[in-house]
């Protein structure tokens, strides 16, 4: 599976995203209500168990988390 | 200062744009607002409403983020002399409609991003006569419904120099606030502008809030604590620097530091995320002159904490419902000496507690606590049994004080101890959740046959949300199809964090589910 397809599989499951087709890889997570605080976290943990990833709080940051495609790009660079 | 001999809400607004029109009321997203865009921009909105037929007294509901437009459709909708109900934006399509419904609301403010929520609401609301939209609009999605027009356009249709002739008085309603109640039908609390008033003055009086203030607004505006932290701030002609969320943390906490942040209200949660931040050292938050915290009572761990992360703040340990806004906050002065106290009454309110008989009881003794002030609501909106529970006739004729539905005691100086709720309402990340909220849902997914729902203490969240579910013979449901289906239905922080499958449900000889047994 592709990182990209690991990745949507992950939201759209754990986040039980009720139309996974409709989502797109620009989504923002926030703007469509899939995620919140918590939700976040789990994110984060998620790419350190999947992806060793282990991220600083900065990073912690909607330009690396807030869309499928901006969770593909932090993999890429810090993978 | 106000010169008026009898203000409404939103003169605050209207005094600190006289005073300080050039100053930057809101900081959001990047954008900075000043006092005069605020008042200009809501006084054109405000003719907006009227001219699409918004009446006094009228309901206008803002389902919306924690933005720009949010904050200047709240007081557009006060200067148009109608009701203003802010809906969270985590709210799903089916309780939407319901609330439009529920208020007979004849128009809503929204933002693109929230379409597939609003439009399909909007389709089941016949009392809407008109939507105005900011940000993107989906003219497909919005095809057939009354009135749609851009926030741009609404802006254009009206004078920004003068609002529309004032037509209320201050016993007048002035917002709707929706809470959760025990029955599982959110019920719309009715606050005056002379509640909202009292309140508002009240708490910023012990906050000893003044103009330097810069106060952060990361609550949901929607959430009536997060609402006043606004309210406050254009009291004062302070500074509101608002965030959507704190579902990014250090986001947040850099326009903190930038801003120079002196007021910090915050809930159980957001103080237990920021304990765990690895970098919280690097931040700071010297500036930071109080914090504040809302729950049933402050855990002495998060008064240590808070202590630690503001070093030198005061902290305010407060308690309240949205039916009087507040009722207690604990003097930091008295925080080492009664920890788990929340509190003395706030200034110009009274309180006391009635046994069973509603004779009051002395000290150290558990009974209801009642509520007396200005501060307390008009009833809940077309509800009169649930309003005739919680207000009754107080000392003065024609009075009405509100019974809290609390159970609590009086030390022997007068502090005030939270002991429990009469009610079964969970709180989770500082918001109600009605349990026959989340069993309705479940009920009605297929397979489920019964269900039971409590909350059960939680680091994170206060409380956590745990349904028991027993499922139809042969049904074949797992947690993750539980939970997919309420997320389709219940805001994100009513979902149960946990779901368990057993074979029946404890019940009393009378039928009744034994919730006591159930953990």
């Amino acid at each position: 599976m592709s990182t990209r397809d690991q990745v949507r599989q992950f939201i759209t499951t754990n986040f039980y995203v009720p139309d996974a087709q409709a989502l797109g890889d620009e989504t923002s997570f926030l703007d469509s209500g899939i995620i919140d605080s918590t939700g976040v976290l789990e994110l984060v943990s998620f790419l350190q168990e999947q992806f060793g990833i282990v991220l600083e709080d900065g990073e912690i940051v909607p330009e690396n988390l807030d869309t499928v495609a901006n969770i593909v790009h932090l993999i890429q660079r810090k993978g | 200062m106000l010169t008026r001999a009898v203000p409404q809400l939103h003169d605050f607004l209207i005094d600190s744009a006289r005073r300080a029109p050039s100053k930057a009321a809101l900081v959001c997203q990047k954008q900075r607002v000043s006092y005069r865009d605020l008042e200009e921009s809501s006084n054109a909105l405000a003719h907006a409403l009227v001219k699409r037929g918004v009446k006094r007294g009228d309901r206008v509901i803002v389902f919306g983020d924690n933005t720009v437009e949010t904050v200047i459709s709240f007081w557009a909708v006060l200067k148009a002399s109608a009701v203003v109900s802010i809906i969270n934006p985590l709210t799903k399509a089916d309780k939407l409609a319901y609330l439009l419904n529920d208020c007979r609301a004849s128009v809503m403010i929204s933002d693109g991003h929230l379409t597939p929520i609003f439009a399909e609401a909007a389709r089941k609301s016949p009392h809407l006569q008109a939507l105005i939209i900011s940000g993107a609009i989906d003219r497909e999605r919005l095809a057939g419904l009354p009135g749609v027009s851009s926030w741009q356009d609404a802006l254009k249709d009206g004078p920004r120099g003068s609002a529309p002739a004032r037509q209320n008085i201050d016993i007048d309603l002035a917002a709707i606030i929706y809470t959760s109640g025990s029955t599982g039908d959110p019920k719309g609390v009715m606050l005056t502008h002379r509640n909202m008033l009292t309140a508002a003055t009240s708490i910023s009086t012990y906050l000893e809030n003044t103009e330097d203030d810069v106060i952060l607004g990361v609550l949901p505006l929607a959430f009536d604590y997060g609402l006043y932290q606004m309210i406050m701030a254009f009291r004062m002609g302070a500074r509101l620097v608002l965030e959507r969320s704190f579902a990014y943390p250090t986001r947040v906490l850099q326009n903190v530091v930038e801003e120079g942040v002196t007021g910090f209200p915050g809930v159980p949660t957001i103080f237990a995320i920021m304990a765990e931040m690895k970098e919280l050292k690097n931040f700071d938050f010297s500036k930071i002159r109080y914090a504040s915290n809302t729950a049933a009572a402050l855990p002495v761990k998060h008064i240590l904490m808070l202590k630690e992360i503001f070093p030198k703040a005061k902290i305010f340990s407060m308690y309240g419902l949205t039916e009087c806004k507040r009722c207690t906050y604990l003097p930091p002065a008295d925080l080492d000496r009664k920890p788990t106290s929340v509190g003395i009454a706030i200034p110009n309110t009274e309180l006391w507690i009635v046994d069973e008989n509603d004779q009051r009881v002395g000290p150290n003794q558990v009974g209801q606590l009642v509520i007396r002030g200005a501060t307390v609501m008009k009833g809940y909106w077309e509800k009169p049994e649930s309003t005739a529970k919680k207000l009754k006739p107080g000392p003065l004729p024609g009075e009405q004080v509100l019974y809290t539905g609390d159970y609590c005691r009086l030390d022997e100086d007068g502090y005030l101890y939270f002991v429990g709720r009469m009610d079964d309402i969970i709180k989770s990340r500082g918001e109600k959740v009605a349990p026959k909220e989340v069993e309705s849902v479940l009920m009605n997914i297929h397979g489920v046959k019964e269900a039971a729902v409590i909350g059960v203490p939680d680091d994170l969240l206060g409380q956590a949300v745990k349904a028991f579910v027993v499922l139809e013979q042969d049904a074949q449901l797992t947690e993750k199809d539980i939970l997919r289906e309420c997320l389709q239905r219940l805001e994100n922080f009513m979902v149960p964090k946990q779901v368990v499958f057993i074979d029946s449900l404890p019940k009393t000889t009378t039928g009744k589910i034994k919730k006591t047994d159930l953990s």
